[in-house]
């Protein structure tokens, strides 16, 4: 049975008179792949920035690895974050750093190895992810898929127990996308990562699921497979699914 | 009558707000000098960019100030015979005024507006949220480089505009009018004391304070200042307003300073 990694209780999270997560509950599991998805502008990124702890939800209780977060200074903060790696939705890269200098970031600043191991390792990860030739590029000389991957180089650089994906595919042509997928797949199963994956790209993120949450109107609700969202008798998530996934998608076999 | 009181409290606690988010920022920025490790190499790059690449523009400048205070001061005390006081009117003018005031306005306009636009921009494509997820602490990493590099840089150069700016002077008042250069020489050594300099020197301390305060503070919240809107329409609103708000602040501060300095 695997562990709860992280855990929300009864957190609420306002903006100004508009309550974006109203008292949720969520549970994650380590080594499993959950999916949060949900109409636009119903609190997915807030959900995923919570986890971070980028923002701190106005009550409840948010726990990583046991710990709640909510009320951690920064210093033991930084040290929980050290568990997480993130794939942004634009990558987030340095913009004036070039390739090399991105992903060898978390290195420099995080740990103490020597430049040559450094380099070592940042030109391993880089050939793994189909990068070599490019560490001396910027960014903006690089293609949207090939930032994602050095965004997920990155990420994967201290080994994070969990990684969260926001939007991974957003913006890529489907070639590019499953491209993305097919690293998730392959790194996922070197690193052993539990994956948190924030995505619209539905319904074929649902093959990489092993839950599904699905963000609506302040509320979170846990489904253990696409199967049973369709069988929800919510009549918002009712129209969710009919709206994204239309009559035919029956299971992931059907894939 | 209640709607309008509405909205002077709405802008008051906005207001509080969000000096108190500036407030926060000031203490975090400085207080990123005692965080280790240290960016030294980072700090030395934003010397170069603010201080040692501004050279040309503050050499142009305050040596047409100079030449400008030259001949004004000069055509001013000929109609008093006192041509000779050349040299103190142009030094004093510079050393306690122009030099801080003029270098700390054009630094905000070439350096500041380039910082606030490099923060902003950061805030806004998740550059800043990148570093925070992989425990970088944006303050170390990015901010109090930019603070203590402008805290070196803006007296140095203010000290260069006023060397400069003396020599513009001397330029059109003796090369230019024929005033006699011992009496300029003499004029200045006689009237500047260490007080004028040092009063100088702290105004532009505070000057440089002011400016990466306000310039990087701007970028940084550019996410949640009001009516600042989104993307490279934010980021443009809140440079202007980092520019117009850091040169109302030092001219502000300048006030300040000379009436309690003197």
């Amino acid at each position: 049975m695997s562990q709860v990694i992280v855990q929300f209780k009864d957190v609420v999270k306002s903006f100004g008179e508009q309550t974006i997560l109203d008292k949720v509950n969520l549970t994650i599991n380590s080594g499993k792949t959950t999916v949060i998805a949900g109409p636009s502008g119903q609190g997915k990124s807030v959900t995923m920035k919570l986890i971070l702890g980028l923002l701190r939800p106005d009550s409840g209780q948010i726990l990583v690895g046991g710990q709640d977060i909510t009320k951690m200074r920064l210093k033991a903060l930084n040290e929980v974050r050290t568990k997480f790696g993130v794939l942004f939705q634009g990558s987030a890269l340095l913009d004036s750093l070039t390739v090399f200098a991105n992903v060898a970031l978390p290195l420099e600043e995080r740990t103490r190895l020597g430049s040559e191991e450094i380099r070592e390792r940042v030109l391993a990860i880089l050939a793994q992810l189909g990068l070599t030739g490019h560490e001396e590029k910027y960014p903006a000389q690089l293609s949207g898929g090939m930032r994602k991957r050095v965004g997920l180089a990155r990420a994967l650089m201290l080994q994070p127990e969990i990684m969260l994906f926001d939007e991974p595919t957003t913006g890529l042509d489907p070639e590019n996308s499953l491209e993305i997928y097919k690293l998730f797949l392959e790194t996922q199963k070197k690193f052993g990562y539990t994956s948190i994956i924030v995505s619209h790209d539905i319904p074929k993120i649902f093959n990489l699921a092993d839950q599904v949450i699905l963000v609506n109107k302040g509320k979170l609700t846990t489904f253990a497979s696409p199967e049973d969202i369709q069988q929800s008798e919510i009549p918002e998530i009712q129209a969710f699914v009919q709206y994204t996934m239309g009559n035919i998608y029956l299971s992931r076999e059907m894939e | 009558m209640i709607r309008y009181l509405e909205k002077i409290g709405k802008n008051t606690i906005w207001v509080l707000e969000d000096l108190g988010r500036m407030g926060a920022f000031l203490v975090f920025g400085l207080g990123g000098v005692f965080k280790r490790p240290f960016r030294f190499s980072a700090m030395i790059r934003q010397v170069r960019l603010i201080g040692a690449n501004s050279f040309w523009v503050i050499f142009f400048i305050a040596g047409f100030t100079g030449m400008v205070l030259g001949l004004q001061g000069y055509y001013t005390l000929r109609k008093f015979g006192s041509e000779g006081a050349l040299g103190s009117a142009v030094s004093l003018s510079l050393i306690r005024e122009l030099g801080p005031v003029l270098t700390a306005l054009m630094v905000t306009g070439r350096a500041g507006s380039a910082m606030c636009a490099e923060i902003g921009i950061m805030r806004n494509s998740e550059q800043l949220d990148a570093l925070e997820c992989m425990a970088i602490d944006p303050f170390r990493y990015l901010i109090t480089p930019k603070f203590l590099a402008t805290i070196i840089s803006v007296p140095i150069l203010t000290l260069f505009f006023n060397v400069v700016g003396i020599f513009g002077g001397y330029l059109a008042g003796c090369g230019l009018l024929g005033v006699n250069p011992g009496a300029y020489w003499a004029g200045m050594e006689q009237s500047v004391v260490n007080q004028d300099i040092n009063m100088g020197i702290i105004k532009s301390f505070v000057f440089a304070l002011v400016i990466v305060w306000v310039c990087t503070g701007r970028g940084y919240f550019v996410h949640v200042i009001r009516g600042a809107g989104f993307g490279a329409e934010g980021v443009s609103k809140v440079t202007t307003q980092a520019v117009v708000l850091s040169s109302i602040a030092i001219l502000i501060c300048d006030y300040l300073l000379t009436a309690i300095l003197l």
